[in-house]
C-alpha cells in the first residue's frame, strides 16, 4: 500500500489530525463525552493507520518495543500512584480532596492525572496487540 | 400498551440467543469469538435501554435540562466495554497459536487430533 | 404537539435500528466466509453505537464506536489473515443448540414481564444512588460529564481494576505471540522473549 500515492499522501495528512482529535478528545472528557479510553483508542488508531499503510517496521520505527513496554506500565502506575499519594497526604485511597487546598480543585487535578494515565496505557496496549498480530505472518 | 412496552427489551434478548447460537452451534473458534462479541453487545445495548428516561438528556450537566439520563448504567457499560475487547483479544491470540500448533481452527478437528495422540 | 411528533420519530428511529440489528445479527450467523462475518460484526457494532445516541448514552456511543468498530474488527481481520477465510461447512443440522438458545430465549423473555416499562421515569432503576449523584456532583466534584466524574471519582477503584484488565490483557498477547519479528516458521521454535 506504500507505492499507492493518494494512500500515501491522504495517510500523512490526516495522522496529524487524528492524534489533536485524540489528546481533545482526552482533555475535554470533563465537558463533553470523551476521557481517557475513548482518548487512548483513538491515540492507537493514528499508530495503526501508519502500519497499514507504510509496514509494520515503519512503526517499530516511531514506536519501539521497549517505548511501548515502558508507557503501558507507566500508565498504569500514575493511576495507582495518585492514590498513593493521597494516601500519602493523610485521605483514603484515592480520595481526590486531598490533592489541593480547594476540595474542587483537587479532584479537578486528580481526575485529570487518573484519565491521564488511562489515555497512557490504552494507547499502549492497543498499539502493542495490533504489531504483536500484524508482525505474526513471516 | 403494555406488551408494546417491553418489545425493547424482547428484540435485545432476541439479539442475545442470536449471538448465544454462534457461540455453541459453530465450529470455528474465530467464529464463535465473534458470537460471544455479539452476544457481549447486546447485553450491552440491554443495559443501556434499561437506564433510558423519557424526556431525559444524556448526563452532561447543562442549565437548560431538567432531567437526565441514568449515568450509572453508561459507567458500567464503558468498563464493560473495554473489557470485552481486551478479552477478545486475547481469545484471538490464543487461536493464533492453536491455529500454529495443530493446523486447523476447527473445533472438531482439534478434538479428533488431540483423541488420537 | 411537537413533543409529541419528536417522540414518535425517536421511536420509529428506535425501531428501524433495532431492525437492522436483527437482520445483521442473522447475516452473522448464515454467512460461512469468516471476512464477510467480521464486516457484519462491524456493522452491528456502528448500528449500536448510533442506538446508544439515541437512548442517551453518548460517552457508550463514543467507546463503542472506537472499540467495537476499530479496535475489534481489526484485531479479527488480522486473525483471519493468520488463520484462515473459510469456516468449514456444517455436517449435521444443529438441533440441540437451536433449542437450547429456544429455552434460554424464553425464559429471559419470561423474566422481562416483571420489569417496568421502558424509559419510566418512576423505575426502581432510577431511585438510589443516580440522583445522588446527579444532585451532589456539581458540589462534591464539580466537572459537567457527570459520567467521567462517576467514571474517575465516585467509582475510581473499579476504573483501575478496568485499567488492570487492560493491562493484563496486554500482557498476556505479548507472552503468547511477542513482538519480535518472526523469520521463519520453525514448529518447536523457542518461547519469544516479548
Amino acid at each position: 500500500m506504500r507505492d499507492n500515492p493518494v494512500l500515501r499522501v491522504v495517510t500523512k495528512i490526516t495522522i496529524p489530525i487524528i492524534l489533536l482529535f485524540s489528546l481533545y478528545v482526552q482533555f475535554h472528557g470533563d465537558y463533553g463525552p470523551g476521557g481517557g479510553f475513548q482518548a487512548g483508542v483513538i491515540f492507537a488508531a493514528a499508530f495503526i493507520l501508519y502500519a497499514l499503510v507504510f509496514g509494520t517496521q515503519a512503526v517499530r520505527i516511531v514506536v519501539s518495543p521497549s517505548i511501548l513496554r515502558l508507557l503501558t506500565a507507566s500508565g498504569l502506575l500514575l493511576f495507582a500512584g495518585v492514590g498513593m499519594v493521597t494516601m500519602l497526604l493523610g485521605g483514603h485511597y484515592l480520595d481526590y480532596d486531598t490533592l489541593a487546598q480547594n476540595p474542587l480543585h483537587g479532584q479537578h487535578l486528580g481526575i485529570f492525572l487518573v484519565e491521564l494515565g488511562v489515555g497512557i496505557t490504552v494507547a499502549a496496549v492497543m498499539i502493542t496487540v495490533f504489531l504483536a498480530f500484524a508482525g505474526r505472518r513471516d | 400498551m403494555d406488551m408494546f412496552a417491553l418489545y425493547n427489551y424482547w428484540v435485545v434478548i432476541f439479539l442475545m440467543m442470536t449471538g448465544f447460537y454462534v457461540v455453541i452451534a459453530s465450529g470455528n473458534l474465530v467464529k464463535k469469538i465473534i458470537g460471544l462479541n455479539l452476544f457481549q453487545a447486546s447485553v450491552f445495548i440491554l443495559y443501556i435501554s434499561m437506564g433510558k428516561v423519557s424526556g431525559g438528556a444524556a448526563p452532561i450537566l447543562r442549565e437548560t435540562v431538567q432531567t437526565y439520563s441514568n449515568p450509572l448504567p453508561h459507567v458500567l457499560i464503558l468498563t464493560a466495554i473495554v473489557v470485552g475487547v481486551a478479552t477478545t483479544a486475547l481469545g484471538l491470540a490464543l487461536v493464533v497459536r492453536i491455529k500454529e500448533a495443530y493446523g486447523t481452527a476447527e473445533e472438531d478437528e482439534i478434538h479428533s487430533q488431540d483423541e488420537s495422540l | 404537539m411537537a413533543g409529541r411528533v419528536r417522540t414518535t420519530v425517536i421511536e420509529l428511529i428506535n425501531i428501524v435500528l433495532l431492525g437492522l440489528l436483527v437482520i445483521t445479527a442473522i447475516a452473522a450467523i448464515r454467512l460461512h466466509d469468516l471476512f464477510a462475518v467480521t464486516i457484519m460484526f462491524g456493522i452491528f457494532s456502528l448500528l449500536a453505537a448510533v442506538l446508544f445516541v439515541v437512548l442517551d448514552a453518548v460517552d457508550v456511543a463514543f467507546t463503542e464506536a472506537a472499540v467495537g468498530v476499530g479496535i475489534s474488527t481489526i484485531l479479527m481481520l488480522a486473525t483471519i489473515g493468520l488463520v484462515g477465510r473459510q469456516e468449514k461447512q456444517p455436517t449435521h443440522r444443529p438441533l440441540l443448540p437451536l433449542i437450547v438458545v429456544a429455552v434460554t430465549g424464553a425464559a429471559l423473555v419470561y423474566g422481562t414481564f416483571d420489569m417496568p416499562h421502558f424509559a419510566a421515569p418512576d423505575a426502581p432503576i432510577q431511585q438510589h444512588v443516580a440522583p445522588r449523584y446527579l444532585e451532589q456532583s456539581p458540589n462534591e466534584i464539580g466537572i459537567p460529564n457527570v459520567v467521567t466524574a462517576v467514571l474517575a471519582s465516585y467509582r475510581g477503584y473499579d476504573t483501575l481494576g478496568e485499567l488492570t484488565v487492560i493491562f493484563t490483557a496486554g500482557i498476556g498477547v505479548l507472552a503468547l505471540l511477542g513482538l519480535r519479528r518472526r523469520r521463519s516458521r520453525l514448529a518447536d521454535s523457542p518461547e519469544e522473549e516479548p
